[in-house]
């Protein structure tokens, strides 16, 4: 019964989400455009499939995930388990100490980013629009290595408590450099790639472990020092899905000149 | 019998793939670095069904109705060729998906409690309510106008990256002069905006007009909306915070 009740309340919260989009999208449609919206029957219906698996997918969120997702940030954070039950817990701790902490860090990232149905949904597009040039999975995979990248050494900032603005003044000016060296299709793509990874699934657990370390770690503030971790995992995947298309673009071109070359080879034989 | 049957089972086939790798992290660090056991598995269960159920409609709902409607909207504006309604639809559709976002209003409260602490503003119920609405406020007009100067972009046919470069300029300026407490979660606001639902509608948006309009190449002007919506909104709370 307790299930049930979640569902419809966590339906009902997704459906006041979705209800400001779908006014604007009708109300336009219809007081601006005055045209029938074509298929409307089966548009509607993926309205409400749309709606109703969001809202699914947050009841599983909140029921499987978020918990014990929070759960292990916590514990993995706690002093006890970063030290060892043996000594002391007033020591200073170092940074090597919380290797577990970065290695979690990038596996729930990567883990995360790849179920995150916003990216799945740019990901479908850009294939469909690139012609298959690229490729659903190698794009979802080099958002979540980027994220997996962002998320670890943001953790590794907080516990060394370094000011944010250095690494994202660092990371814009690599991008920018980036970009005038990564092929021009892929730009446009890269920089939404920031922007799309930090939603539902992502954003309450990085969240959940911003805010674990902090409030454990001497000296830092939980207000302060908890933020910045979506900062970090939106400016990676940009590097990381430039350099995927930079490394097809190059391997491309490498087969083009070994068939080339032998090819060559076969008319001087 | 066996198509309608492939029509179901293998796009949930897809889904627990994509959950997979969630799942292996989960139990690796349970089971075997903390090795705590798994708290409640009927519940877990029960979420993972849910979890699996939801991605799969929301994929199937995704090509059946937020992809066409976004694309069909772009070609209708397109035709009609009114730049005014274009614009004031971009603007809307940036301002009213994100002001009711429950992840901007869960961080703008948190950055009225920091403005509480740091003394920016008085510890009252009353200033840090106020204090978190005209934040909200503020992030939902800056992602308005981030569609707005994305949409202009995709019609002029501009380069991203010098529009990239002026906001990144903007962002690394204003920290210099944003009070300190704020730019971690200015730095986050950027990347709270965006919403699933927003993300596809506007991609097919970008990507439709990009190929309704004659010499833009879809992939190279048609995405990119994204990028602005997460961009500006860092500007505008860092701004937010110096003037309050």
């Amino acid at each position: 019964m307790d299930h049930l009740s979640h569902v419809g309340t966590t339906l009902w919260s997704t459906l006041l989400d979705v209800f400001p989009i779908i006014a604007i999208i009708f109300g336009f449609q219809y007081l601006v455009i005055r045209r029938a919206i074509p298929n409307l029957k089966r548009v509607l219906t993926g309205l409400v499939y749309v709606t109703l698996g969001l809202g699914l997918f947050l009841v599983g969120l909140e029921e499987a995930l978020f918990p014990l997702g929070k759960l292990m940030a916590l514990q993995l954070t706690d002093p006890v388990f970063v030290h060892g039950a043996t000594s002391g817990i007033t020591e200073m701790l170092r940074w090597q100490d919380y290797m577990w902490v970065y290695i979690f860090a990038a596996a729930i990232g990567f883990a995360t980013t790849i179920a995150e149905p916003a990216l799945i949904a740019v990901a479908i597009k850009a294939s469909d629009v690139s012609g298959g040039a690229i490729n659903i999975w190698g794009l979802r995979i080099a958002v979540a290595i980027g994220v997996a990248i962002g998320i670890a050494l943001g953790t590794f900032r907080i516990v060394t408590g370094t000011p944010i603005h250095l690494y994202i003044v660092a990371g814009y000016i690599w991008v920018i450099i980036q970009t005038f060296f990564a092929p021009r299709l892929i730009i446009a793509l890269a920089f939404d790639s920031g922007g799309v990874t930090t939603s539902t699934v992502t954003v309450p657990l990085v969240a959940a472990l911003g805010l674990g370390l902090a409030s454990t770690i001497p000296g830092r503030s939980p207000l302060i020092d908890g933020f910045g971790l979506i900062a970090f995992a939106s400016l990676f995947p940009m590097i990381t899905v430039m350099s995927y298309a930079q490394i097809s673009y190059w391997r491309a071109r490498q087969q083009s000149r070994l068939s080339s070359g032998s090819e060559t080879k076969a008319q001087d034989s | 019998m066996y198509k309608r049957l492939h029509h179901i089972v293998f796009p949930m086939w897809e889904s627990v793939r994509d959950l997979m790798p969630i799942f292996v992290v989960v139990a690796f660090f349970q089971l075997i670095v903390l090795q705590q056991p798994v708290p409640d598995p009927g519940k877990l269960f029960f979420g993972v069904f849910m979890l699996v159920i939801g991605l799969t409609l929301f994929i199937k709902g995704l090509n059946m109705g937020l992809f066409p409607i976004g694309e069909s909207m772009a070609y209708a504006f397109a035709r009609k060729g009114s730049l005014f309604w274009l614009l004031a639809f971009s603007f809307s559709l940036g301002f009213g998906t994100t002001v009711a976002e429950p992840a901007l209003i869960a961080v703008a409260n948190e950055a009225a409690d920091v403005a509480a602490d740091g003394g920016m503003i008085d510890r009252t119920e009353d200033a840090r309510n106020a204090y978190a609405f005209g934040l909200r406020y503020t992030v939902a007009f800056s992602v308005g106008l981030a569609l707005v100067v994305g949409v202009i972009r995709i019609l002029k046919g501009w380069p991203i990256h010098y529009l990239i470069i002026v906001g990144y300029i903007g962002v690394v300026v204003m920290t210099f002069f944003a009070p300190k407490e704020i730019i971690g979660i200015a730095y986050d606001s950027g990347g709270v905006t965006t919403s699933t639902i927003t993300v596809p509608l506007v991609a097919a948006l970008g990507v439709g007009l990009a190929s309704s309009i004659k010499g833009r190449n879809p992939m190279i002007d048609g995405f990119g909306l994204i990028a602005f919506a997460s961009l500006t909104p860092m500007i505008f709370v860092m701004g937010y915070g110096m003037i309050i």
